[in-house]
């Protein structure tokens, strides 16, 4: 992420007109914060498995009858970390920096794609290669008796710990032998057989080698059962670790970094459908939400000028006052502004397309009402939300991504779901009912706007009043409900209505799709069909769709391939090309040597057709020797 | 007993040390040391031995130390290591016999072919007093090189009969009850499990598990040692448990001891590993499984029918062939190409969608997370197959997350 980050500072900051500190201050923020959140999403389950191993290598060393029986298995981890596999090797990297910090030194993690078919050497290899790696003599393979007898050597040489190990000195002593960990980070793609004899043979090495095995595992825990037959299976010692699901991952990511007044930069509701989707429909990703808002954050600081007024309050006044003519015109020209001034009366109307000066105050005015906006926007949302979340049937949605969609949308109130919702509402239970309401009221208290403090007192008066008198409780209710309808009608207007709205949001969904979700298929037949769009040159361009006779020779195979049917004679295909060609060329359309094919063009038609063949738009076919079949539908 | 103790020319002493060592294996213990007296050796383990040069640089180590093992090229052919062996045994000329024993040779069949018959030969082609003992749970007609080869001596270990077993378990006898007790104990254990398990490892491994548990009448008084009709009574039920969970590894060793300890109600809340079967899967993933599984199991022909709005008549006859009805679940899932798991979820997903990338790699991640399998070889770049390999209780499950009635579209259920 680090490195992203640097490079992404690179990009922009010569973009970002003159020192702008606000805006590097909400980017470092904005990368920091995503560091941290996840971090703190896996705390727990890293936390329970740093135990795990601690407490195999302190059991280990029990001498009793019942251990001495037992039979020695491996203990074994299974991480279950859920189908998105490109968070993964951030949790494995965190989780192996943890255990080399506190637990062991000797902390190997191993991928399927490096431990191919030709067997457990690879992985055993890879173990001995770790930092800490025997130097054993040049010509000996590696193996897992060398890297025990190593460990002996070791933990015998220095049991006090060597000077590298002294981070954490009340582990190293009440444990002379650190166990020796060994993650593999994608189980399922492991092959079978390879494991098993990895299994194998450290089960006989386990006595004097104190091995402890991490499983990442994304599918389901039967897995392994599927993979080790019972005579390897029953070597293991296997407990089960449930990561948190990604969908509650992303709901943290949405609470922490987009549901925030702090963090002015937003996305409209196109974008964040746009990347919800991504994660819903494709990859459950959060790092890959993460990256998109990452980009959307980078195009809106790239794209809009008027962006240096998207930081903090403080700032962003000071900004205002330094904004050069043409950013004051680029905001006379902002749609919400438009809109804002032609509910004027005309004399301000005048004031504000004329007056550089009072433009800047207004503006400043507006800034201060958008910030206000925001502050009071949150919490209302969740308050919404607590209401409504636990609702048969989930009119307004169970997560509170699904509301902010449809608050982002349009206004809310006017939503035929937000009147069912507030009807069912209106049927709840009074024990429930009082305690959503003290939830609400919790809420509006953390959120300290002046504003906010009113409608808290309103909802107290409520509950008490609701304490004292129980049977005029509908009365109440309603006078409740009717109130929290004001607050949301008041302020969960979607942004689109505020004037300058657009300085803080990104609206460009077109843009992220473009860059998220690439689509291979449809550039590729874009380039052949309109080359004109890649290529820009001015002799490419052509109307009505048809390709030029100057175009690329791929362009035109491909052009006179669409109009064959699903089986095209070489020969037809050839002389067309060349007549093509000779149109091109300028010869004469009545001269005797129009179309005829030489050599040249010959070449070049091979060509065009092998690259069209190795694109997977033909293939040769043994139906026809002179005839390739098409792989493409249309045409016939 | 006694008297298949006595081997001409060995110490009586020395043959008692090893039948205590090994019980209920007199016999070939006696045999064995008759035809091979004092033991100097090379262990090598052939599942551990990935390389033949691994193999050899082991026998090497342990005959000759390891400066003998360096001398090996590094990928060793055979000659070398009857080159190196033949230097080194002229330098230390053997007193003995020496004895190489190879565990698992069975696996020595997949190694390339002459080197289970050089191995057989190994005193002819070094000149040296050695032996190759083949350790194996397989039968030596199963693995006879079929060039032919030098036919070793068999030695078979006949299996533990249920007394020996219980003779050899009863021998741990824990140090704070009577010898009586444990066997009580260990014969109602082999009892429980003899049927399913005669791993002697695996079932001290039972034993020491479940002992705590059996005495656990006893502790709190209730009942005398010497009682056993009441011990088994106790232990029974919870023996019969350990045989469906920590004998399969549904649970650990570990929980295992761990829901002793616990409530009734608490531990029934202990899942054990197969019970997790449910995977989280995106949307459009879901619907690439299910296009998947279609493929598999559908007959190609078939598709016309079910996924086309307007098939026009299609005649009953002659698409219900009958010994193909309801014999596709039976047969296991069937390759398709990937235009046709491509065609098939355009047809079922219900939205648009277009040929993102993000489609594509969502095939592959599913063929990593094992739910498809490539058939056709990884380098095929050019119209791969796939099998799906999960199971209609599976397919149904995701089904049913995305409101897809899947038995309407499977030609066995028509």
């Amino acid at each position: 992420m680090g490195e992203i980050r640097e490079c992404l500072y690179k990009i922009c900051l010569p973009e970002l007109s003159g020192g702008f500190s606000g805006i590097k201050l909400l980017m470092s923020c904005f990368f920091v914060r995503t560091d941290v959140l996840q971090d703190e999403l896996n705390r727990t389950i890293l936390d329970s498995l740093l135990d795990f191993t601690r407490k195999c290598s302190s059991t280990r060393q029990n001498s009793d009858w019942t251990s001495q029986m037992r039979a020695s298995e491996i203990p074994t981890a299974a991480l279950m970390l859920g189908v998105n596999v490109p968070d993964h090797d951030m949790t494995f990297q965190s989780l192996s920096d943890m255990l080399k910090q506190s637990v062991s030194p000797h902390v190997a993690s191993v991928q399927a794609k490096e431990c191919g078919g030709k067997g457990f050497r690879d992985q055993s290899e890879i173990i001995l290669c770790s930092p800490h790696s025997p130097r054993v003599h040049r010509s000996m393979h590696c193996s897992l008796g060398i890297l025990c007898d190593w460990y002996t050597a070791r933990t015998k040489k220095s049991p006090t710990g060597t000077p590298g190990k002294k981070r954490s000195s009340q582990v190293r002593d009440e444990q002379q032998q650190p166990p020796v960990v060994i993650i593999f980070k994608d189980l399922e793609a492991f092959n079978p057989r390879v494991l098993q004899d990895f299994i194998l043979i450290c089960s006989q090495y386990i006595d004097r080698l104190p091995l402890t095995f991490i499983f990442g595992i994304a599918t389901s825990p039967s897995t392994i059962q599927h993979m080790l037959p019972h005579s390897v299976s029953s070597l293991l010692c296997i407990e089960l670790f449930q990561s948190l699901s990604c969908t509650q991952h992303l709901a943290t990511v949405i609470d922490k970094l987009i549901l925030a007044s702090r963090i002015h930069f937003k996305l409209n509701g196109k974008v964040m459908q746009v990347l919800i989707g991504v994660f819903l429909y494709h990859d459950f990703s959060v790092r890959n939400f993460i990256k998109g808002l990452q980009l959307a954050l980078l195009e809106h600081f790239h794209s809009q000028p008027l962006s240096v007024l998207c930081c903090k309050k403080k700032q962003a006044l000071f900004n205002v006052t330094q904004l050069s003519k043409p950013n004051l015109d680029r905001i006379r020209q902002l749609p919400s502004f438009k809109r804002y001034v032609e509910k004027q009366e005309a004399q301000e109307q005048v004031n504000l397309m004329t007056d550089d000066s009072h433009l800047k105050e207004v503006c400043q005015q507006l800034i201060k009402d958008l910030h206000k906006y925001h502050k009071n926007y949150y919490p209302i949302l969740r308050c919404l939300h607590t209401l409504t979340s636990s609702l048969p049937r989930y009119p307004l949605g169970k997560q509170i991504r699904e509301l902010y969609l449809i608050c982002l949308a349009k206004n809310v109130w006017e939503n035929e779901d937000y009147q069912s919702a507030m009807k069912l509402v209106k049927m709840l239970a009074k024990g429930e009912m009082v305690s959503l309401l003290q939830k609400c009221v919790e809420i509006l208290q953390l959120s300290k706007s002046k504003k906010m403090k009113n409608a808290l007192t309103l909802l107290e008066m409520n509950e008490s009043r609701r304490a004292k008198r129980l049977s005029p409780f509908e009365n109440l209710r309603n006078e409740a409900l009717e109130f929290i309808d004001n607050l949301v009608k008041s302020h969960l207007s979607p942004p689109e209505s505020q004037p300058l709205y657009e300085v803080c949001y990104y609206s460009s969904s077109a843009t992220v799709r473009r860059h998220l979700n690439a689509t291979p298929r449809t550039s590729i037949q874009a380039a052949l069909s309109n080359p004109y769009y890649y290529l820009q040159n001015d002799s490419l361009k052509s109307e009505d769709g048809t390709v030029s006779n100057t175009a690329p020779d791929i362009c035109i195979a491909y052009k006179l391939h669409l109009e064959c049917g699903r089986l095209i004679n070489l020969y037809d295909w050839l002389e067309a090309y060349s007549t093509v060609v000779s149109a091109a060329e300028g010869n004469d359309q009545d001269s005797e040597n129009f179309g005829k094919v030489d050599e040249v063009k010959h070449a070049r038609f091979i060509r065009a057709v092998s690259a069209l063949e190795f694109l997977g738009f033909i293939k040769s076919t043994k139906q026809k020797t002179d005839h390739v079949a098409r792989l493409t539908w249309g045409g016939c | 007993m006694t008297a298949l103790l006595q081997h001409p020319g060995y110490d009586e002493e020395r043959l008692k040390g090893v039948a205590e060592k090994l019980p209920c294996r007199e016999v070939q213990a006696g045999m064995l040391l008759s035809l091979m007296g004092q033991l100097s050796h090379a262990t090598v383990s052939c599942v551990e031995c990935v390389s033949i040069a691994l193999l050899f640089e082991q026998v090497l180590l342990s005959f000759f130390g390891c400066d003998a093992a360096s001398l090996l090229p590094r990928s060793p052919s055979l000659s070398d290591f009857v080159r190196v062996y033949r230097q080194q045994c002229s330098q230390s000329p053997a007193k003995q016999t020496r004895y190489i024993v190879m565990e698992k040779a069975e696996l020595l069949r997949d190694t390339d072919a002459s080197l289970l018959s050089a191995l057989l030969r190994l005193q002819e082609l070094v000149e040296d007093n050695v032996t190759v003992i083949l350790l194996s749970e397989i039968a030596w007609d199963k693995f006879r090189p079929n060039t032919g080869c030098f036919e070793p001596l068999l030695l078979h270990f006949p299996d533990y009969s249920k007394s020996e077993l219980q003779q050899i378990l009863s021998q741990n006898v824990h140090p704070s009850y009577s010898a009586g007790f444990y066997s009580a104990y260990i014969n109602i254990l082999l009892g429980v499990f003899y049927s399913v398990c005669r791993d002697l490892r695996e079932l001290r491994h039972l034993a020491a598990l479940n002992f705590s548990k059996f005495c656990e009448p006893l502790a709190e008084g209730k009942v005398k040692e010497t009682d056993t009709h009441k011990l088994w009574k106790h232990i029974e039920p919870h023996l019969k448990k350990a045989m469906q969970t920590v004998y399969l590894r549904e649970v650990s060793s570990l929980q295992w001891e761990q829901m002793q300890q616990m409530e009734e109600e608490e531990a029934g809340a202990l899942r054990g590993l197969s019970a997790h079967t449910h995977v989280e899967l995106p949307y459009y993933s879901k619907f690439l499984l299910i296009a998947a599984y279609l493929a598999s199991y559908n007959p190609a022909r078939t598709d016309k029918r079910f996924f086309l709005k307007h098939h026009g008549k299609i005649r009953k006859t002659n698409f219900l062939k009958k010994n193909e009805k309801t014999s596709n679940h039976l047969l296991g899932p069937k390759p398709f190409p990937l235009d046709r798991l491509l065609a098939i979820f355009y047809s079922v997903v219900d939205s648009r969608v277009a040929p993102t990338a993000s489609i594509f790699s969502q095939i592959s991640s599913l063929v990593t997370l094992q739910l498809l399998a490539q058939v056709s070889h990884d380098d095929q770049l050019d119209a791969p197959k796939y099998k799906c390999a999960v199971s209609l209780d599976f397919i149904c499950a995701i089904a049913r997350t995305v409101n897809f009635d899947i038995v309407k579209y499977l030609y066995d259920f028509l």
